[in-house]
């Protein structure tokens, strides 16, 4: 291209000039989290990354970085995203990291080239394509990685969020905290029929005394456990639907039907055992609200 | 050609369905249930699906279809045993089996057709109020 020395033989010949510049500039600059990394820990990171970079461009790579030769400077960019992700740094934060080497490399090739403007201006041009593409691919990883974190949240709440628990012989009891959405409604249903399969209980308590908000959608999923529970041979019962969800319920047009409701769980409960101790025979659990 | 055997246990019918389901095994035990509760005069069917684990739209709509013919020639219809997977697909395909009772077990189905029904009962003879 160009004669002369060119950005990659600038960036090999005073690489441990350009890394110093580079860290101290880092170490000053706003965006600088002195309290969430070392300064060692920065000076390493920035080190592997130069030197990825050189690897890469004496292998003659072109600045397209989803090039295989970019694949080591990829992997240590991810894994500096990744682990600033995790130590809660901004995304600012994060990709100002590759742009921030914008500055040193800069200024060192305009001394190398200060005789020949138009080259010079090819080589920034370079530089910077180069550095941009970098750092979106920060940026992208850090993304990812925060969205890992988040997903491995969700899945942990899904866990919690389903016990179903057995009042007594024949009745499930499910306790629904917080807000339903498709995908945990999705689960609840599933544990319950596996439960009534597994205890051969003849109803179930669905208790939504812990559910701020009921949607469409949520009463849609609840008519669609009853059912599905109702097909299997068992009976469900609503219990703690609060006066704003009944005022919902009724604004969005929802027909609960044939679905019994109570107030509490206890009065639910005190059904079931009338209707289980009905069918059974038994006598035991019988009176115990004042019957 | 398969069948699906229909058992006579005094005056209810006990189908249980064992394999897989395929649609013409589906048509002929339609047939066959059919013709079996007008010839012995049956006053109750009780059909058991817990060894069916997987049902298509087709299968669900006979099951609700046999269910309900049943219903029409006067027999009580039970149908036990449903799997999960199986009663989210019937609900997911809007097949809610209405007017036909399910139980979770073949001794609570029988329980519900006894109840229902009583027992010793035959053609012609009055049907004591459950």
């Amino acid at each position: 291209m160009a004669k002369g020395p060119s950005f990659t033989a600038i960036l090999e010949r005073d690489s441990n000039q350009i890394l110093d510049d580079w860290v101290r500039r880092q170490l000053a600059s706003s965006t600088s989290r002195i309290d969430l990394i070392k300064e060692a820990d920065l000076r390493e990171e920035s080190r592997r990354f130069l030197s990825a970079m050189q690897a890469a461009l004496n292998d003659g790579a072109l600045p397209d970085v989803s090039m295989p030769q970019w694949a080591d400077v990829r992997d240590v960019l991810e894994r500096i995203a990744k682990s600033r992700a995790e130590r809660g740094f901004s995304p600012r934060e994060t990709a100002t990291f590759v742009f921030s080497l914008k500055e040193p490399l800069f200024e060192a090739m305009s001394n190398a080239r200060k005789d020949d403007p138009r080259a010079l201006l090819d080589e920034l041009w370079r530089i910077s394509t180069l550095l941009d593409a970098l750092g979106l691919l920060t940026t992208e990883t850090y993304q990812r990685g925060r969205e890992e974190i988040i997903l491995r949240q969700q899945r942990e709440l899904l866990e919690l969020s389903t016990p179903v628990v057995r009042l007594w012989d024949d009745i499930l009891a499910l306790p629904l905290v917080g807000t339903l959405d498709s995908a945990r409604t999705q689960i609840v249903m599933e544990t319950l029929l596996q439960m009534i399969v597994d205890t051969g209980s003849a109803i179930a308590i669905i208790d939504i005394t812990g559910v701020p908000t009921v949607d469409t959608l949520v009463a849609q999923h609840l008519l669609k456990t009853i059912a599905a529970t109702r097909l299997m041979g068992a009976d469900c019962i609503i219990s703690g639907i609060r006066p704003q969800i009944a005022q919902t319920i009724v604004h969005l047009g929802v027909d609960l039907g044939e679905v019994t409701t109570k107030a509490t769980l206890a009065d639910a409960f005190a059904v079931a055992l009338e209707r289980t101790g009905a069918s059974l025979s038994s006598p035991r659990g019988r009176g115990d609200r004042g019957r | 050609m398969d069948r699906i055997p229909i058992l006579k246990m005094g005056p209810f019918l006990l189908v249980t369905i064992q394999v897989d389901m395929h649609d013409q095994m589906a048509l002929l035990l339609q047939d066959d249930l059919t013709n079996r509760i007008s010839k012995e005069g049956s006053r109750g069917v009780l059909i058991d699906i817990s060894a069916l684990d997987m049902v298509d739209s087709f299968i669900g709509r006979m099951i609700s279809n046999i269910s309900s013919m049943a219903r029409v020639l006067d027999a009580e219809t039970v149908v036990t045993g449903m799997q999960p997977s199986v009663a989210i697909t019937l609900v997911e395909l809007g097949l809610r089996l209405e007017g036909v009772h399910t139980a979770l077990s073949i001794d609570k189905g029988m329980d519900l057709l006894h109840s229902r029904v009583g027992s010793g009962n035959r053609r012609g003879a009055p049907k004591p109020r459950a």
